[in-house]
């Protein structure tokens, strides 16, 4: 027989599963219902501004935006909206579309997002803004026509220059250096080494940049990947990590092996991961600033998009809250501030 | 007319030899050395250096531990691919005991991994004895639904290296004669286990189960007790291997150890374990495993970019399965030669 | 000798025992269609947002490359196969989209040689396990991780992601006002091409055939080596297409594009009342089981549900439609019922 039927109990025990299922469905439907985040439609407090703003990060798991999150959270509260956080647990762009597209379904305010490729997350960003939802990028940008503004946290040839400063001063300003990532494609890492590549051939010479590799943000490979790099290259004498991920675990490996102390490590990383590392001699100085202050103008910068203040154009001013007022640069680029070095002597005062 | 000829009695040495000559697992043996020598050539560091040396050693002892468990399912012939959620949710209980039970002893913790491991090792023994599915499908759900569990139970949480007590860290890279403490112990599973599989009854039970499952049962063996044994010890010493991969790397995020049931299978299925059960050893899935491991960190040195380890995992199982084959197709055919001979 | 002929045989079929209306319709597959329903019914009232046209848009965007393999990925079981390279292929055929297209290729042609290739992943699948004669989960297994690994291999961890908006946009375009994206006619055009395949032609039964006992089928003249290879071809040119959509609607070729999607695609498929064993299934099954996990997921992640208790529904769906099979299969045996011939002619061997 081309079909096959098993009868009626087949069917009951489907039966009984539906039913098992759509309560479940219901139920959390439910308890969602008072639970979501996102505005309800049909009026509701504030006349026109919908403040309902959601943080994208690359991935989740990422002390560095769960710091800069919190920040942002801090600011929505400041101000009344409501603030929602939600990301994939790998670092890749197409786990970042389905986000952005549920929360275009969701109707939210705003979304603010560090991207992990410049274009490929641009369609649905682009579908989110012809339904009205703001787009603010922070941390890592996607090209111009994709976002209204972008919240740089610092100028991108001023972490590059201080990164190699740092590590120039570490090994005597000669010798080979090779870089540890995050992942591939990642905007600001990009742009951060190829910044760095030149500022090494321009006032470095004796330096050389022997390989990058990618640690795509997850412990395990960027600790795997360091060993690698130890192996391959034995006359290497520093590593710069541009990411809090990579230089945390590139620390933790050089902390047990036979190079520390004669290989130097330098790069982006928070206080809190690094302290350990530090504090015995594994790493001599690093930089950063502070991400919290990040997700706190992200948030600032989304509400004057809400409420119309500002549209993203050159000389557009809103503020900021405690941090003051902000003025949007060219191609709707808004900037924090400068990067800060920590070492031995300050990173006791830090909590982050 | 045909004169009786006595085969001259063989040398008991010589038949040792030549089966050990034969064995797969000396092939293993032989490639991994061979790996081992090119690459050692090409940069000194390879094993020279104190840090390549246990590096070596070190890498491969968890995949050793988790390998070694899913040759006695495969053997079997069932499969287990939920084994990396397993590590995961093993890894992460780990950690999490350690930060909210401050002061816990060490061992404790290391029991309570193995038990985790074994009772989610148990769910899928029974699902797959009882219910009489394919382990395939089973453990396909598991996997999906263990590693969801374990991303619940952490959220965006994660366990960093500074949450845990240092003399637990400490054990992820402490050595004892210059090998590290993580290779003995996975050595001293190793050796247990494979004297199990080859000297106990239980041990042999396995192989006439995956051999053909139909006669087991009317021999009389309990079949769905040993397959339930089986998973339940894959489980407990995934279990073990997953508090193993927190000494070693110390930050555990909710994707530990995804992707890791592959590495499992390749190298089970390179160490000579059949895929349809019934034959190989845990020896060999030991050494499959150290030799895949080897082979990826070879690969940078050798100058071929860590890209390409993926696919040679990839040609290396099937270029296993093939030879399998085609040993066995000769092995049919020789069988055949004899019996034909022995007819004249 | 006795003379007693019997009457004129009343019945010489098989008696069901159920009328006609009720054995077509009291089926698995309604089982998992009614599932379905209800699980939408239940979504559109209990999750907010969710009773949008852009819902369904967005769902079928999503599902559409599980909906494209789960056809072969049917057939392939069906007869008792598997297939776990599936998704390593359309990580290919993504990095191949890529490269060609970064070399100058127009997207046309760079998809014709990825479709081509994913062909030859497929064939190579068919080589082995029909002419060396391998299992097919062992040989699977090593051609997912070889094909993953040319994908990886070929483009690293970077990512080709300046395609022309021209083909992004027609990727997800909808079709007129519908809201209904335009994947989905190849998709509906494939299905019936599958469908008419496997239920109204001599290769589809023997497809069946070759499930139920691929010894039986060969001694009735079904060509059991041919009929599989061609399945695994088939299931690698489908992938390699869904590789296609996939790259185009992300506007992101990777290596690491879809990787567990095989999974997904065997949950959908056992889901959707196709039996591991072989032997026995439809495609209305599975369609509605595809579309069943993609709605669950889609309405959970309205919910704000994180996306990885999605996978502990999907894994426990999984186990569950599995271990129900075999519980109702024991319950059937365990029932002393007449199987056999109810009607007189038994009286006739008297």
């Amino acid at each position: 027989m081309l079909f096959h039927q098993f009868g009626t109990r087949k069917a009951r025990a489907g039966a009984i599963a539906a039913v098992f299922v759509s309560i479940a469905l219901v139920a959390t439907g439910c308890s969602s219902d008072s639970s979501t985040p996102a505005a309800s439609d049909g009026g509701s407090g504030s006349s026109d501004a919908n403040l309902s703003i959601t943080f994208l990060p690359k991935n989740l798991g990422n002390a560095y935006f769960e710091t800069s999150d919190k920040g942002g959270e801090k600011a929505i509260k400041e101000f009344g909206g409501s603030y929602a956080e939600v990301g994939p647990s790998e670092a890749t762009p197409d786990a970042q579309v389905s986000y952005i597209n549920t929360l275009t379904q969701q109707g939210v305010g705003a979304i603010v997002v560090s991207a992990n490729d410049p274009k490929a997350i641009g369609g649905a960003l682009n579908d989110a803004r012809d339904a009205g939802v703001k787009v603010v990028t922070y941390d890592s940008d996607t090209d111009v026509e994709y976002r209204d503004v972008f919240i740089n946290q610092a100028d991108s040839a001023g972490i590059a220059k201080v990164q190699v400063g740092l590590i120039a001063d570490q090994i005597g300003d000669a010798g080979e250096v090779a870089i540890l990532s995050a992942s591939a494609n990642a905007t600001n890492q990009n742009a951060w080494i190829e910044l760095m590549k030149k500022e090494i051939a321009d006032n470095h010479p004796d330096i050389t940049v022997v390989e990058t590799v990618y640690g795509d943000d997850d412990d395990q490979t960027s600790f795997d990947k360091t060993a690698a790099l130890l192996q391959t290259h034995p006359n290497l004498k520093g590593i710069i990590s541009p990411t809090t991920v990579g230089i945390a675990a590139a620390a933790r490996y050089l902390q047990t092996s036979e190079y520390k102390g004669k290989v130097a490590l330098t790069g982006l990383g928070t206080p809190n991961q690094m302290r350990d590392y530090v504090n015995d001699g594994t790493v001599t100085a690093f930089a950063l600033w502070n991400p919290a202050d990040l997700g706190y103008l992200a948030s600032y910068a989304a509400k004057a998009l809400i409420e119309g203040t500002i549209t993203g154009a050159e000389g557009d001013t809103f503020d900021a809250g405690d941090l003051g007022s902000y003025t949007v640069g060219p191609d709707g680029v808004v900037l924090l501030g400068d990067p800060y070095e920590f070492n031995k002597n300050n990173i006791a005062d830090f909590d982050f | 007319m045909s004169t009786l000829t006595t085969k001259p009695t063989p040398n008991a040495l010589l038949t040792g030899l030549g089966t050990f000559l034969r064995a797969r697992e000396t092939s293993i043996l032989l490639a991994l050395v061979l790996v081992i020598v090119v690459t050692t050539i090409k940069n000194p560091n390879f094993l020279f250096s104190s840090d390549g040396f246990r590096d070596l050693l070190l890498t491969p002892s968890i995949l050793v531990l988790v390998a070694v468990g899913q040759a006695i399912v495969i053997i079997t012939r069932s499969v287990d691919l939920s084994v990396g959620s397993t590590l995961g949710l093993t890894a992460y209980l780990t950690g999490r005991l350690f930060i909210d039970v401050p002061g816990i002893p060490i061992i404790v913790v290391v029991l309570a991994g193995i038990a985790l491991g074994a009772v989610l090792g148990l769910v899928n023994g029974a699902l797959v004895a009882f219910a009489k599915v394919p382990a395939l499908v089973i453990t396909l759900g598991t996997l999906y639904a263990y590693r969801g569990i374990n991303v619940l139970w952490a959220g965006s949480d994660r366990v960093n290296a500074s949450d845990m007590p240092k003399d637990f860290l400490h054990l992820g890279t402490t050595s004892y004669f210059s090998i590290p403490l993580l290779t003995i112990i996975a050595l001293v599973v190793l050796v247990a286990a494979a004297w199990y599989m080859r000297n106990t009854r239980g041990g042999r039970e396995f192989y006439a189960i995956g051999s053909e499952p139909a006669a087991a049962e009317l021999y009389g063996l309990k079949v769905t007790k040993r397959i339930l044994v089986a998973f339940v010890a894959c489980g407990a010493l995934t279990g073990l291997a997953g508090v193993l991969y927190a000494a070693r790397y110390g930050t555990i995020n909710s994707q530990a150890g995804s992707g890791l049931e592959l590495d499992a299978v390749a190298a089970a299925v390179i160490g000579g374990v059949a895929i349809f059960g019934g034959s190989g050893t845990v020896w060999g899935a030991a050494l499959g495993a150290v030799l895949l491991l080897t082979i990826n960190r070879a690969l940078p040195i050798l100058g071929v970019p860590d890209f390409w380890q993926r696919a040679v995992v990839g040609a290396l199982i099937i270029g296993a399965i093939v030879l399998d084959r085609l040993l066995a197709l000769r092995q049919t055919r020789k069988l055949r030669e004899t019996r034909n001979d022995s007819h004249e | 000798m006795s003379n007693t002929v019997a009457a004129a045989p009343t019945r010489v079929y098989r008696d069901y025992g159920q009328p006609y209306w009720r054995r077509a319709l009291v089926t698995r597959e309604s089982g998992i269609i009614a599932l379905f329903v209800i699980v939408v019914l239940a979504a559109i009232v209990g999750v907010p947002y969710f009773d949008q046209p852009i819902t369904m848009t967005y769902l079928l965007l999503d599902v559409a490359p599980i909906l494209l393999i789960a056809l072969p990925m049917t057939l392939i079981i069906i007869t008792g196969e598997i297939d776990l390279s599936v998704a390593s292929v359309v990580g290919l055929s993504s990095v191949l989209l890529g490269t060609l297209h970064q070399a100058g290729l127009p997207i046309p042609l760079a998809a014709l040689v990825a479709i081509f290739a994913g062909a030859v992943g497929g064939a190579f699948n068919g080589f082995l396990v029909t002419v060396v004669g391998l299992p097919s989960l062992a040989v699977t297994i090593g051609t997912l991780a070889l094909y993953r690994g040319l994908a990886v291999g070929l483009l690293g961890t970077t990512a080709v992601t300046d395609f022309d908006p021209f083909w992004t946009s027609l990727a997800k375009s909808k079709i007129g006002d519908t809201g209904v994206p335009s994947i989905m006619i190849p998709f509906v055009i494939l299905l019936i091409v599958f469908a008419v395949v496997l239920h109204f032609t001599p290769f589809g039964r023997g497809v069946y055939a070759i499930g139920q006992s691929s010894e039986a089928a060969s001694f009735s003249g079904v060509k059991v080596q041919r009929t599989k290879f061609i399945l695994f071809v088939l299931a690698g040119a489908v992938a390699a297409v869904a590789g296609i959509y996939y790259t185009l609607r992300y506007g992101s070729a990777r290596g690491d594009n879809a990787t567990g999607l095989e999974l997904q695609v065997i949950a959908a498929v056992l889901l959707g009342g196709v039996s591991i064993f072989g032997g026995r299934g439809a495609l209305h099954g599975v369609i509605a089981g595809v579309l069943l996990i993609g709605v669950l997921g889609s309405a959970l992640r309205l919910a704000n549900v994180t996306s990885d208790v999605i996978n502990i529904i999907t894994g426990t769906l999984l186990v569950l439609s599995v271990v129900s099979t075999s519980f109702l299969v024991w319950l059937h045996k365990k029932q002393p019922r007449n199987r056999g011939i109810k009607d007189g002619s038994h009286a006739a061997k008297a």
